[in-house]
């Protein structure tokens, strides 16, 4: 009669940027219940909305998430545009949508190289954040910041990209591609990868549905959500793609569809930058939410869905602001892929489902 | 310089100082920083090449790399690894959130800076923090990590600063009856005028 052990797991650990905690219960080498709990990061900023008013909060929505902060105040924007029934110009709207692709890349390939990190692949890591850091330079020469960039506003984007600027970013994405085709290689061909993502933490598309999965973890288990080609807060309009998705539903599948979106955001980017308008990119919102007024918005985030939702009092301060993270809907779906793994494979799994765990907290 | 000087001088010199190992804590921050802490580990900033090793590890580590505003519920894990980590020992607060509380102050969860929880040597501000600015606080911290070595073997007690709890963050605000002299040819119309 074997004992049951309980492993802590985190909040410290050398495997995770950020803190989460998780009760792992041991049958000898394999994982049969792991227990999350999360906590160690919420700051309460919802309510902020209180202290600032409507159009200062956007930058208090972006520190919601380093990674991801562009797709935050996107969605901050977007939902108080529409609680305010205004209109972005629509060369603003072309920005967004390619800035929010360059986050998606930025965000990729971070994960590949904390990934990489993960199954112990240290040069692989290194050279995924090499590459990240050249979409941080285009960040950094547009915007001026480097995660943080405080560039998307209610009523547009604060400060034009010229078309000279727009070639840049192409003509240095065509060369990216090619660097980044060699590290990608290496994700999806390595025997050494292959050996420890192959059959990891197999999750049905039946059990993704069940258990709420959104974002490339749902993709990768063949269902194929894409919050930028379905209705609200999408861009499916302004340009053509379809869904990454793969059927095999483990962690090598969750890795590749990642690789292959990468390159997706490339062609998306290529194809926005060769048909933008030209037209201002800013235009004042002005009045004050009405009281009672709702709205709400979704948005593409690099992990999955996000969910905004707002309410008008009134005043210039919002009632109330809400946001739903992807990784909060990837949790469960997280625990359910632990079951049965053996330790060893714990921190991959993990991993796999690209953990931001300040969205989740807040 | 004899033998025994020699001998006393290799004692001074340590590796600790020379390749000093860091670790990194995550406490209640928006990620920004922690990425930007990573950031300066890999081949663009590439702080290696100083010596400098990320370690999971608290007992192997000489530098602590905290980012964001405290919460209740990360105070005792903070806490832990600090108690955890053996002297000499510095604290670097990376970002704004760990040196105030930032943008996240007025949360009703937040602490409001690690220097609420543990002593902190060096204050590094930044939303995010650049990696370049990071690369300068553990380059001062190193100093620190030195004269709390020194100390030690001196037999003295090592210097550590205080908490400060409740306190505020000095901030300095520079108001117009502080601005500089006029200079140049601003200077001579400014003399013009006073004519």
């Amino acid at each position: 009669m074997a004992t049951k052990t309980v492993i802590p797991f985190g909040p410290q650990h050398p495997v995770l940027p950020e803190p989460v905690h998780l009760d792992l219960v041991l049958d000898d080498e394999t994982v049969v219940e792991a227990v999350p709990q999360i906590g160690f990061i919420h700051r309460g900023l919802e309510s902020l909305v209180d202290k600032r008013d409507y159009k200062r909060f956007v930058y208090v929505a972006e520190r919601i998430c380093g990674i991801c902060s562009f797709g935050h105040s996107l969605g901050y924007s977007e939902l108080v545009e529409s609680l305010m029934g205004f209109q972005a110009p629509e060369r603003a709207q072309y920005l967004r949508a390619i800035f929010h692709e360059l986050s998606r890349i930025h965000s990729h390939v971070l994960w590949l190289g904390l990934a990489a990190d993960a199954f112990g692949f240290e040069s692989l890591f290194m050279h995924s954040w090499r590459l990240r850091e050249r979409i941080l330079d285009v960040f950094e020469a547009c915007t001026g910041g480097r995660v943080i960039l405080n560039f998307c506003e209610p009523g547009g984007i604060v400060r034009d990209v010229e078309a000279t600027e727009l070639d840049g970013i192409v003509d240095m994405l065509a060369t990216w591609r090619g660097e980044y085709g060699q590290i990608a290689n290496t994700f999806l061909n390595d025997s050494s990868v292959r050996s420890r993502l192959c059959g990891v933490g197999h999750l049905s598309r039946e059990e993704v549905i069940e258990y709420g999965c959104v974002g490339p973890m749902a993709r990768a288990s063949g269902y194929a959500n894409d919050i930028r080609l379905a209705g609200i807060g999408g861009y499916g309009h302004l340009a053509e793609f379809a869904p990454v998705t793969s059927d095999e539903g483990d962690c090598y599948a969750r890795c590749k569809v990642r690789v292959e979106e990468v390159l997706q955001s490339v062609d998306i980017i290529t194809e926005l930058a060769g048909k933008i308008p030209e037209g201002p990119v800013f235009e004042d919102i002005k009045g004050k939410p009405a009281d009672g007024a709702e709205a709400i918005t979704r948005v593409e985030q690099p992990r999955g869905e996000a969910f905004y939702y707002a309410k008008g009092n009134g005043t210039m301060n919002l009632e109330r602001f809400r946001v739903r993270t992807p990784t909060t809907t990837n949790i469960p779906g997280m625990a359910m892929a632990l079951r049965g793994c053996d330790l060893a494979d714990v921190p991959n799994i993990i991993m796999t489902i690209d953990p931001c765990i300040s969205c989740t907290e807040r | 310089m004899s033998v025994m000087d020699k001998i006393a001088s290799s004692k001074r010199e340590s590796f600790i100082t020379n390749s000093p190992w860091i670790i990194h804590y995550d406490a209640a921050s928006c990620n920004g920083c922690d990425i930007e802490v990573l950031a300066s580990l890999t081949p663009l900033f590439d702080v290696e090449r100083f010596g400098v090793v990320n370690t999971g590890n608290p007992r192997h580590a000489d530098i602590f790399l905290v980012t964001g505003s405290v919460n209740e519920q990360c105070k005792p894990v903070i806490e832990q690894i600090y108690n955890q980590m053996v002297e000499p020992k510095v604290v670097v607060a990376c970002g704004i959130c760990a040196c105030s509380g930032g943008v996240f102050k007025q949360c009703y969860n937040t602490m409001g800076g690690i220097d609420q929880v543990i002593p902190v040597d060096v204050y590094v501000p930044g939303c995010a923090v650049r990696p370049q600015a990071l690369i300068d606080g553990v380059v001062k911290a190193i100093g620190i990590l030195r004269a709390k070595r020194e100390a030690m073997l001196d037999g003295k007690p090592v210097p550590t600063p205080a908490l400060r709890v409740g306190a505020e963050l000095e901030v300095v605000r520079h108001s117009p009856d502080d601005e500089p002299a006029p200079t140049g040819a601003d200077a001579s119309d400014a003399a013009k005028e006073t004519k």
